[in-house]
């Protein structure tokens, strides 16, 4: 092996200047909403947009406290609590779908059952469908059992949507481990329980960051659901974002901005702390050790 | 300290892995389950392990009956193909995390960790992980996780097979002192035969889920019981020529015929005489039984040296006269060359002779 391949930074300038040109590409819009959250309405409005300007922080500040146009005054807006309830609804579904699915895709690759990937395959089809052809049943079984509006309703929802994802891609992970592993810990006196807690799950730790990671982002972000299932208590920022869109005064898009800036802050911020466990857990199974 | 196997069969659906295996390993014996891959020999080991439950016959420790014993009730120790070390725990956990289980004190698990690691030359990877490990230094932890304890017996699955080969006969040696210090029985499955018998007291030779035969290494090796373990055992491959019985000249003397319409006149087991004339047989020789011979002689067959291969103290040739293959090993000074004809000899008492259902034809 020649010392080209193995120093990082060794690509040279062209390979590293095209891959910086489509990430750049791919960041615009995300780099176009972030600039937009500092910008006054005029400069958020012109035309050509403006990439030089002087920033302001009051989109930011109006995200929580706005003046009413009624009266002049300040007001508290419920934002926080939005961003709570995304936080708080993402949070706890992923988990549980994790938690459940883990156990699921053990099951599913130790202890396969008569006609295992017909389970499997099952499992695959609910989210074969767009969600909003079960939007109707959905929204009745929400009504009539009085979960609609309340938090353990979204929160089970979001679970269930998530548990497929979770046992596929943990079952995978599971798949790849070595079996002798398992084994030789009941050869020396573990208990089932303990082979599971104890030897497989720190081998899929990367795995399970990876899962994490990527159910939280289609939590985070889901809207339908979120608009039709949520009350005024338990709405999440999206659904809120839509509101502020509806305005007395029209669309303020530096307003919209900011929220999304903060929107994307706490997504932003698990990805990077999962970011080297994400790698691995992507890239699982894909290189043989 | 015993292993008893009695008539044990474990089915897969319609595979039969393990069709109804029967052999004990007695106190302080190394039995070496030998064969090719699929034949069922890892399946058998994990049905002592209890790691697989037997589909019919049963299992005995000590004399005890353990089919129904969940892996860590029957105290056995096991050492796994790819070492299966656990990959979170440093090597000296590793090796301390059987006697967990056996709820020993801290000082206890500490004081044969150090034994341990002073017999296996572990001392200065104590505190590494697995992922650190050289193969070899793997290979040492698996083995001293398994001799850590002191089971009924110990297994071991394919235990040099990933070693290259000077890592190999070193671990050999190693592996085999440690076995005699432990006086249990011992179990070893492998594909390689000169591990089966370097290491083995008996070796149980495997095909297609049966035993085809239990016996010393020696005995294994002099004495095959059918065609397949004939063919399975030695290197270069025994010869194996397709004949007709032509003629028996009493004593063990009997003329054979030979495709391509040579026959020779050999001495095999006095037994030849039970066969009448006209019976097609399967002659067996060792290529380091047969002789080159200066003239043409009544004890073999004229042919041609195909290809020469030194196999540095010895060279290995392959003769074909056209209508069979023989191999044979001389000393390496033998000056031969490709093309040349040579004449071949079957010295008296080398000769197996295998009948159509291939089992041999033996005065025990």
């Amino acid at each position: 092996m020649t010392k080209r391949y193995r120093e990082i930074g060794k690509a040279g300038w062209s390979y590293t200047l095209i891959t910086s040109l489509v990430g750049l590409i791919y960041f615009s819009p995300v780099l176009w909403i972030i600039l937009t959250s500092f910008k006054t309405r005029t400069d958020a409005l012109a035309v050509p947009p403006k990439l030089f300007f002087t920033p302001t922080l009051d989109n930011f500040a109006s995200v929580f406290y706005r003046s009413s146009i009624t009266t002049g005054t300040s007001q508290a807006t419920d934002m926080a609590l939005y961003f709570f309830n995304s936080i708080f609804i993402a949070g706890t579904s992923v988990g549980l779908a994790l938690i459940v699915g883990t156990l699921a895709a053990y099951a599913f690759s130790r202890y396969p059952l008569r006609g295992n990937d017909t389970y499997l395959f099952i499992i695959l089809t609910t989210r074969m469908m767009p969600p909003i052809v079960v939007i109707i049943p959905i929204f009745l079984m929400f009504r009539l059992s009085g979960l609609a509006g309340s938090y353990w309703g979204i929160i089970l929802l979001y679970t269930a949507f998530n548990i497929p994802f979770s046992v596929w891609l943990v079952k995978s992970f599971f798949d790849e481990l070595n079996p002798e592993i398992e084994d030789a810990a009941r050869m020396d006196g573990a208990s089932e329980g303990r082979v599971f807690f104890r030897f497989c799950i720190p081998q899929i730790l990367a795995g399970l960051s990876a899962t994490f990671v990527f159910g939280l982002i289609l939590t985070w972000n889901e809207f339908l659901f979120a608009l039709l299932l949520t009350g005024v208590e338990t709405r999440t920022v999206p659904v809120a974002m839509a509101r502020t869109l509806g305005g007395e005064v029209g669309v303020d898009y530096g307003l919209l901005a900011a929220i999304v800036t903060l929107f994307l802050l706490p997504i932003f911020f698990v990805t990077f702390l999962l970011q080297n466990q994400l790698l691995r857990g992507v890239t699982f199974g894909t290189v043989k050790k | 300290m015993t292993i008893e196997l009695k008539n044990l069969t474990k089915r897969f659906g319609d595979l039969t892995a393990v069709d109804t295996v029967n052999f004990d390993v007695g106190d302080g014996e190394v039995l070496c389950l030998l064969g090719p891959s699929g034949c069922g020999k890892t399946t058998t080991l994990r049905m002592i392990a209890g790691l697989e439950y037997a589909t019919e016959g049963d299992v005995f420790l000590n004399s005890k009956r353990v089919n129904e014993l969940a892996p860590r009730d029957r105290n056995v120790a096991m050492s796994f193909q790819f070492y299966a070390l656990y990959p979170s725990l440093t090597v000296a956990e590793n090796l301390a995390f059987p006697l967990y289980a056996e709820g020993l004190s801290s000082s206890e698990i500490e004081a044969r960790v150090q034994k341990i690691s002073d017999t296996l030359q572990l001392g200065g990877i104590l505190k590494r992980t697995p992922g650190q490990l050289a193969e070899g230094e793997k290979q040492r932890v698996a083995v001293g996780r398994s001799i850590i304890r002191d089971p009924t017996c110990f297994l071991f699955d394919e235990p040099l097979s990933r070693l290259d080969v000077q890592l190999r006969e070193e671990m050999r040696g190693e592996i085999k002192e440690v076995l005699q210090d432990l006086s249990r029985p011992t179990v070893i499955v492998t594909h390689d035969q000169l591990e089966a018998l370097t290491m083995a007291d008996r070796i149980a030779v495997m095909r297609d889920g049966r035993v085809e035969q239990v016996d010393t290494p020696h005995n294994v090796f002099q004495k095959p019981t059918n065609l397949f373990v004939a063919g399975f055992i030695g290197t270069p491959q025994m010869n194996l020529v397709p004949a007709t019985l032509s003629e028996l000249k009493g004593a063990g003397k009997a003329e054979f015929a030979v495709k391509g319409g040579q026959s020779m006149t050999i001495e095999v087991d006095p037994r030849i005489q039970e066969l009448s004339v006209g019976t097609n047989v399967t002659l067996g020789v060792r290529p380091r039984n047969l002789e080159i011979s200066q003239e043409k002689s009544q004890d073999g067959l004229s042919t041609t040296i195909d290809m020469v291969e030194p196999m540095g103290a010895e060279t290995l040739i392959h003769l074909n006269d056209g209508h069979q293959d023989l191999r044979l090993v001389t000393d390496w000074r033998v000056s031969l060359s490709e093309g040349q004809q040579v004449n071949t000899s079957f010295p008296p008492g080398v000769t197996h002779v295998f009948t159509d259902d291939e089992k041999v034809l033996r005065t025990s």
